[in-house]
């Protein structure tokens, strides 16, 4: 074989790997706060509010839902300032990442609101709570449990679909690993380096979801995070 | 000669002892009811002899064939014994016709025409000829679980083996279901039913065995058994089934 | 040389629409392959076999689809394996596809209630004739929405091809771009056919999981 496996070149610039997945949790990071809070809200939209917004929520899940995210942070870094509004890579990268992320946790989050019985609200507003304390005491706990294994996989796609951002050199760990590939010529090694530092990074996290589940869901084994919990989840993520 | 010997068979599922040392003989065209609580062992022995679950000790031998720790020819065994269980088990995607055909064509090499005249001779036997177009999920209980019974009577089994068939039905549709296993019984089939109908196993059985932790405790002809029970499970058992 | 956007521009995105159409057949078909082998090793295989790709797919899907399609593109080619761009493409998106579609089937197969194998097999059905007649019959029936629902990921997942350099949509609103200058227009016609290729098949999907009766319709 001609070509010989050289990692040395790779390993060398090491730390612009580590700052490039620094740069990954601190962009996905801000995307899924932006996303989740998208996603309560379209979620509580559809769900509570007036028949119009229900629909206007809508037509915004399946658009996101429906268009690659690559053409989705194109349109919004290429596209944008056409009507004036001029975003640097990486304010475009977070805003892209966040409005796909929004579209799918809206839908996620709703099924949770739908998978709670009707008579489990009605028997808490019986006993005198309030509509808030009903949410706050008979719908959360169990709403998540039912979705965690969706959320918590759509969150880690969400991680890993951000490696998008490096097609418009936002700074994160994909695009790092493209600068050190075009200086060292190292393609195979230096991507099984980045793939080794994803993978890390997407096990840590789902160890901490698995911790998460098991403080909140003390009660019975928290449901095992993973991609696909469930084949009818399967369309309820993605990137 | 006997149509089922069981000899001491021991049965564990993990470090749990569910089958200790059960022995059992039956005889050709024999009808054998099983009875006992729930946990006793008797659908696990149930399910032992055609090899749905393993042995860890002794033997079974049924229709010429024997099963040991190290398992046997559960193919061929299985051809000659058929099985009913508790949720009938019927092919949802298939209609009657097909889901009482499929074993003869596909295990016997029956051709389909020949495949499909067994299979309306057992569908009226069960009195369900004119369902065989239909879904499993078109069909009530009890109509399911006899077309479960002509599914396995199309292999023309030897022995038939009932696991507690009646348990799922609603009380209004176990009777056709019992008429059913009763004119099995008339025919000559050889059958062993582990049931909680202890009307039916007095009336039918010609034998009754009362299992209790993972033994045979008592047995004897039906009819003496449920009139003079011997030891004190077995009377705390049927007692309440007396009123 | 297309200077502005005009129909001759959307003729070029639409050409584009048909590769990314074909890349997404052949990643299907492909991937469908290796998914139906992985899903069925990963039910009835040998342990270690079962071990080996649950361990592979936990891999893949911890993995950026983007670093999959660049490893496996510079991969083939360390090995000494040069295809033209679209099977090297395409090979590169059925790796994904293999993994996610082999785990969504195995559910499926998992779905069937474990009474259904062991009544064929009271009928002395062979494990392959149960799973023929009896087991994967039901499951395809129950596999179809998600599927569905996959090959939307599948169509949406071509355009990171664009990014070695495959001219499928993405790619060809990329181009298009540089000789207009127009990228407002021209990525909202991209995103507009990706809809128009995409939204059918959601919707189908939905559909198609409404219906979980195994049953034929009739």
């Amino acid at each position: 074989m001609a070509y010989q496996m050289n990692f040395a070149p790779v390993m060398a610039l090491a730390p612009q790997l580590f700052e490039g997945a620094f740069n990954t949790l601190i962009l996905s990071g801000q995307s899924i706060v932006a996303g989740i809070a998208i996603g309560v809200v379209g979620a509580v939209g559809r769900t509570e509010g007036p028949r119009w917004l229900d629909r206007a929520i809508g037509a915004y899940v399946e658009l996101f839902r429906n268009t690659p995210l690559l053409v989705q942070l194109f349109l919004i870094f290429f596209g944008l300032p056409y009507i004036g509004l001029r975003l640097s890579a990486n304010a475009a990268a977070i805003i892209a990442v966040a409005l796909n992320l929004g579209a799918y946790s809206t839908e996620i989050l709703r099924a949770g609101l739908q998978a709670i019985p009707r008579t489990q609200i009605e028997a808490g507003l019986a006993l005198g709570m309030s509509r808030l304390q009903v949410v706050r005491y008979v719908v959360i706990v169990p709403a998540l449990r039912i979705i965690y294994p969706a959320l918590t996989g759509q969150l880690t796609l969400t991680l890993l679909g951000s490696s998008i951002a490096s097609a418009i050199s936002a700074t994160e760990l994909t695009a790092a690993g493209a600068r050190i590939e075009s200086t060292t010529f190292r393609s195979l090694e230096t991507f099984l380096c980045v793939a080794v530092i994803y993978i890390a990074m997407t096990f840590t996290f789902r160890f901490i979801y698995w911790l998460i589940g098991l403080l909140l869901f003390r009660r019975k084994a928290p449901p095992k995070p993973s991609l696909i919990a469930d084949i009818s989840e399967i369309s309820r993520v993605g990137v | 000669m006997s149509a089922l010997h069981i000899n001491e068979i021991q049965k564990y599922f993990g470090a749990l002892l569910v089958l200790d040392g059960v022995s059992l003989d039956i005889a050709q065209s024999e009808v054998v009811a099983v009875i006992g609580r729930s946990g006793s062992g008797k659908s696990t022995m149930l399910r032992c002899i055609n090899g749905l679950e393993k042995i860890q000790a002794g033997s079974i031998e049924v229709a010429g064939h024997r099963i040991g720790p190290q398992g046997g020819d559960l193919r061929s065994l299985r051809k000659e014994v058929g099985m009913v269980f508790q949720s009938y088990n019927l092919f949802p995607h298939l209609t009657v016709l097909e889901n009482v055909t499929l074993a003869p064509k596909v295990v016997k090499g029956v051709g389909r025409e020949e495949a499909e005249a067994i299979a309306h001779d057992v569908l009226r036997r069960v009195g369900l000829a004119e369902k065989s177009g239909a879904y499993s999920d078109e069909l009530s209980g009890g109509q399911q679980q006899r077309v479960a019974i002509a599914r396995s009577l199309a292999m023309q089994p030897k022995v038939m083996l009932f696991d507690e068939v009646t348990s799922a039905l609603d009380p209004e549709l176990t009777g056709e279901v019992l008429k059913t296993m009763e004119e099995l019984a008339d025919a000559g089939m050889t059958m062993v039913l582990v049931t909680h109908e202890m009307g039916f196993a007095r009336q039918v059985a010609d034998r009754t065995v009362f299992m209790h932790k993972g033994k045979v405790w008592e047995q004897g002809p039906s009819e003496e058994l449920f009139s003079y029970p011997q030891t004190p499970e077995l009377r705390n058992f049927i007692a309440p089934n007396l009123k | 040389m297309i200077r502005s956007f005009g129909w001759e521009s959307v003729e070029f995105l639409i050409r584009g629409a048909g590769w990314t159409l074909l890349l997404s057949f052949m990643t299907f078909v492909i991937g469908g392959c290796f998914a139906l082998i992985f899903a069925l090793l990963r039910t009835l295989g040998p342990k270690p076999v079962r071990l080996a790709i649950a361990g592979f797919i936990q891999l893949v899907q911890a993995t950026p689809l983007l670093i999959i399609v660049f490893l496996s593109f510079y991969g083939l080619s360390f090995v000494g394996l040069h295809f033209p761009p679209m099977v090297g493409a395409g090979l590169s998106l059925a790796v994904y596809t293999t993994v996610f579609l082999g785990d969504i089937w195995r559910g499926c197969i998992e779905a069937i209630p474990r009474q259904q194998w062991e009544a064929a097999d009271a009928l002395a059905l062979t494990r392959m004739q149960q799973l023929r007649y009896v087991i994967l019959p039901q499951a395809f029936k129950i596999s179809l929405g998600p599927t569905v629902g996959f090959m939307v990921q599948i169509v949406k997942n071509t355009s990171v091809v664009a990014l070695i350099g495959f001219v499928e949509l993405t790619r060809a609103g990329q181009l298009l771009n540089n000789m207009t200058f127009q990228p407002f227009h021209v990525f909202l016609t991209v995103a507009a056919i990706y809809f128009a290729i995409c939204y059918p098949m959601s919707f189908l999907s939905e559909r198609l999981k409404g219906n979980r009766h195994v049953r034929p319709a009739h």
